[in-house]
Formats: C-alpha cells, structure tokens, sequence
C-alpha cells in the first residue's frame, strides 16, 4: 500500500510524546523519496500515453498517484518540522552544547539548523539592552534568595559572587543563592531540595 | 534594562552583608524575570506563527508601526530562512520536480484569532458588534463600561487592545 512508510515515520514520533529525539530514520526517508521517484515515473508515462493515444481511463489511477504523492510530501514535511521543534526545545533545555547521545541522533542538516538557530537567538539575545541579556536563564519566578541545593554528582569547584569556593562532591548539601545554581540545576548536577 | 543594570551597579556598591543588597538582589531577579519572560514569550510566538508574522509585516502599509522590534524581524526572516534551507536540503530537492516546495502558509497553522480572552475596559466602548458564531444566533451590541471585565473572542476587540483601549487580561 502507497504511503505507509510515510505514516511509519509520523507514528515513531507519535511514540515519544515527551518531546525526546528518536535517531533519524535515514532508511525510512530514502525509501519514501524512491516511492515518490517511481510514482511520478508512473504518472509521467502515463500522461503522455493519456494526451497522446487519448486513454481517458488512466486519468483516474494518475489522479490516486499524484494524492500519494502530496501525502508522502504532507507526511515527510511533518516528521522533519517536528523533530525540528523538539530540536528547538534541546536548545532551551540543555544550553548550546547538547550532549552526545542526542547529537548522534540528528542527522547532518539537523545539526547545521541548530548551529544557525543558536546563532540567530545568541546575535538576539546580545541585542538585548547594553550587554545582552540572557533569556535562558530565569525560567522560573523567584521564590527566594537562597536555595537548598543537594550535590547529584562531583562536580569540583564553584566559585559564589562573594569569593567563597565550595566544592560540589555527591551528596554534599549547601545553600547557595538562586541564581548562580539555576544552570547547574538544569543541567542535573545539583538538585533543589524543598523540605 | 537599563534599570537593571542601574541596580547591579548600586549593588556593587552597598556594603557586603548589608540587608539593603537582598531587597536589591530579590528585585533584580523579579524585573530580570519578568523581563525574560516577556521576550520568551514574544520569541515562541514568533517561532510558531513565523510564515504569518512574516506575510503580515510584508503587507504592512506605510503608516502601520511594526509589532517586531528590527531584532525580532530579523530573528523571525532568520529563522524562516533557516527552516526552509533545512527542508530543501535534507528532502525537498530528493523529490519530483513538482513537489519541491512547501507552503510555509498553509503547512504552518496560524492563530486563533476567535480564541476567547479575558479583558479589562479602560475606556469606555460604546456599540461594539459581536458577530454571530453559530447559524442561530444574531449580531447583537454590548456597551462596554470602563473598569468592567469581559469573556469575548479576541477578534471582536482586537483593534482596541492595539489602541490601548482595553488591556488583556
């Protein structure tokens, strides 16, 4: 049956609802394009056959190749935007460098848009007021000054605004000012306790 | 901006341990949040609505004040430009002649515009026609007090947030 690679596609995604990054289905997408490549091979041999030899009947079987083909084009279009977002969302989650295991995940030109996309929010974000002004920071509103942090894994030295250096060991507990811990949070190093 | 990097200058200056540099410190934070998350919000409005922003800027007569700032347009023509050579390179140009490209119009949805909206009055309205939604109902006029707040459908008080004269709430 046409299109049903197409739809293989969508539903892998419809699969990870969370929003995560399955690996690029390089396979699935070749044979896609080939199913299109020989449906309008089809349809272009059978329209000189119609206007030539005046074979009406064929109309109708042209018409059902050309829906197969918008479909596949519909369905293709669809998982790349989609995946783009979720691309999109890696940025604001984990920073400008992803890790590894998702970066293997993304084909070539996935990652050349993100390279661009991280361009255009970062020349964005230095626009803002004298110095720039990070908006990826402050997800969320201000509760308090200082936090309770819990240390999830070492992660060395971290210097606070007033010069002390703590070191961050596993399971250590400190209490630290906000919005120093606000990137380490995001990141899973630290945890933020609420007791 | 200006006033929070005005506060972080006062901040350096007031003695360490000071109480006056938390005050200073929670209010940093709240404007700078505040402030962050406006322009969130203003850039994933524009991400998700891009073709439509754009083709509204395109056809913006002379007068009309643009509802980007140069940065945002620049962001948005980015961010279209980005997208479309992303699709051409990775599928687009691998399919038949006919179907090398892709409607940014069509293909992305655009926003609601009938989509209900709380609104406070700040000046007086008088005779604003709301349109029927369904077959049965009728065009009708409401008057709208100043200080009184509404459940309508953006669209009908559209022109008026533009003015200024009601606030969305």
């Amino acid at each position: 049956m046409f299109c049903e690679k197409a739809i293989e596609l969508i539903r892998e995604l419809q699969r990870m609802s969370d929003g995560q990054l399955p690996a690029f289905n390089e396979d699935g997408l070749r044979q896609i394009l080939q199913e299109m490549e020989s449906l309008y091979e089809q349809n272009q041999s059978d329209v000189n056959e119609a206007k030539s030899d005046g074979r009406a009947e064929l109309i109708p079987s042209i018409k059902l190749r050309h829906c197969c083909l918008l479909r596949n084009q519909r369905c293709v279009a669809a998982y790349l935007y989609d995946r783009l977002l979720r691309i999109r969302a890696l940025r604001w989650e984990y920073g400008s460098v992803l890790p590894a295991n998702v970066r293997f995940h993304m084909c070539a030109e996935e990652l050349q848009w993100f390279s661009q996309y991280k361009k255009s929010l970062a020349s964005f974000m230095r626009s803002l007021g004298a110095d720039g002004l990070d908006i990826t920071q402050d997800m969320k509103p201000p509760k308090s000054l200082y936090i309770e942090v819990r240390c999830l894994k070492d992660h060395g030295e971290f210097e606070i605004d007033d010069g002390t250096v703590i070191l961050l060991k596993k399971n250590s507990q400190h209490f630290l000012p906000r919005w120093k811990c606000e990137q380490l949070i995001r990141q899973g190093v630290l945890e933020h306790v609420m007791s | 901006m200006e006033q929070l990097t005005h506060m972080e200058a006062n901040l350096q200056r007031v003695k360490k341990g000071d109480a006056k540099a938390s005050m200073h410190r929670m209010e940093i934070d709240r404007i700078r949040f505040v402030l962050s998350s406006y322009l969130r919000s203003r850039l994933q409005k524009i991400e998700r609505f891009f073709p439509h922003i754009l083709e509204r800027e395109k056809s913006r007569g002379e007068g009309d004040p643009s509802l980007l700032s140069p940065e945002e347009f620049a962001f948005a023509k980015e961010y279209h430009a980005n997208t479309e050579t992303y699709l051409k390179a990775v599928a687009l140009k691998r399919m038949p002649p006919n179907l090398q490209t892709v409607d940014m119009l069509k293909a992305v949805p655009e926003p609601c515009l009938d989509s209900f909206v709380f609104l406070r009055v700040k000046e007086r309205q008088e005779n604003i026609l709301i349109e029927p939604e369904t077959d049965d109902q009728r065009e009708y006029v409401v008057d709208m007090e100043e200080g009184s707040q509404h459940l309508m459908r953006y669209r009908t008080i559209a022109p008026l947030v533009s003015s200024g004269a009601v606030q969305l709430i």
